[in-house]
């Protein structure tokens, strides 16, 4: 069973509790919800540089080409 | 202008714990300092904070380097917060972090930012700037700090310092 460790900043108590089950679902619900918003923010990156590569073949230049005419 | 830095509470770990709170945090100072060296004990390497327990409200922007390229994005602190050394990165390393949270006793929404990096003897590595913000339906001073695990444990000799800072 994960743990929290509590620190009394005015007692200076140091008290070691089981997570509740509430603090358990939460964290998973956190967990998968940082998960999700990777691979959406992954898949976004991919399909980005995926269509960056399409345009620049069409264009037949390469990326430093690319570069020089947006210098 | 701060000048004097009091150390409220230290820790360093003596057990894996998922989770740590600074709680009871006096409002007697005008800022916060809170530095962490932190490892996590699975591939995990997110630690995430948020205020007085409750992980709502809260928003970031981040930019981040990691060894090979450079990024930016929203994150939610209480997910994403701090960068932890995760258990594949090069033994008895540790992320670090400096978070500060500047006039955490206002009533007013709090802002706070986070200088955080990982360790590690290879090619891929973190460094990341974040902006925060709590900005709670009903304000109030800052009173507990929580940091949690994304998942797993933060490893033993992981180690937390808050400091409050005061102007005068």
């Amino acid at each position: 069973m994960p743990t929290k460790l509590i620190i009394n900043c005015e007692t200076g108590e140091q008290t070691e509790v089981e997570l509740t089950a509430e603090e358990i679902a939460q964290r998973e619900a956190d967990a998968k919800a940082y998960e999700a918003d990777k691979k959406a923010k992954e898949a976004e990156a991919a399909a980005k540089a995926e269509a960056k590569a399409e345009l620049l073949d069409k264009l037949g230049i390469t990326t430093e080409e690319a570069a020089l005419l947006l210098s | 202008m701060a000048n004097t830095y009091t150390l409220i509470e230290a820790k360093t770990l003596g057990s894996a714990v998922s989770s740590v709170t600074f709680s009871s945090i006096p409002s007697t100072y005008t800022d916060l300092l809170l530095k962490v060296s932190v490892r996590s004990s699975t591939t995990n390497d997110w630690i995430g904070l948020y205020f007085n327990g409750s992980t709502a409200n809260v928003s970031g922007r981040i930019i981040q380097g990691t060894g090979s390229g450079v990024s930016s994005s929203t994150s939610n602190p209480a997910i994403q917060a701090i960068l932890s050394d995760s258990s594949s990165f090069t033994a008895s390393t540790f992320g670090n972090a400096e978070v500060y949270i500047p006039n955490y006793t206002s009533n007013n929404a709090k802002s706070f930012s986070i200088d955080t990096v990982t360790e590690n003897n290879a090619a891929t590595a973190y460094m990341q700037l974040l902006a925060g913000l709590w900005n709670p339906a009903t304000q109030a001073a800052i009173t507990s700090i929580t940091l949690v695990a994304s998942s797993g444990d933060m490893a033993i000799n992981s180690t937390f310092y808050l400091y409050g800072i005061s102007n005068s």
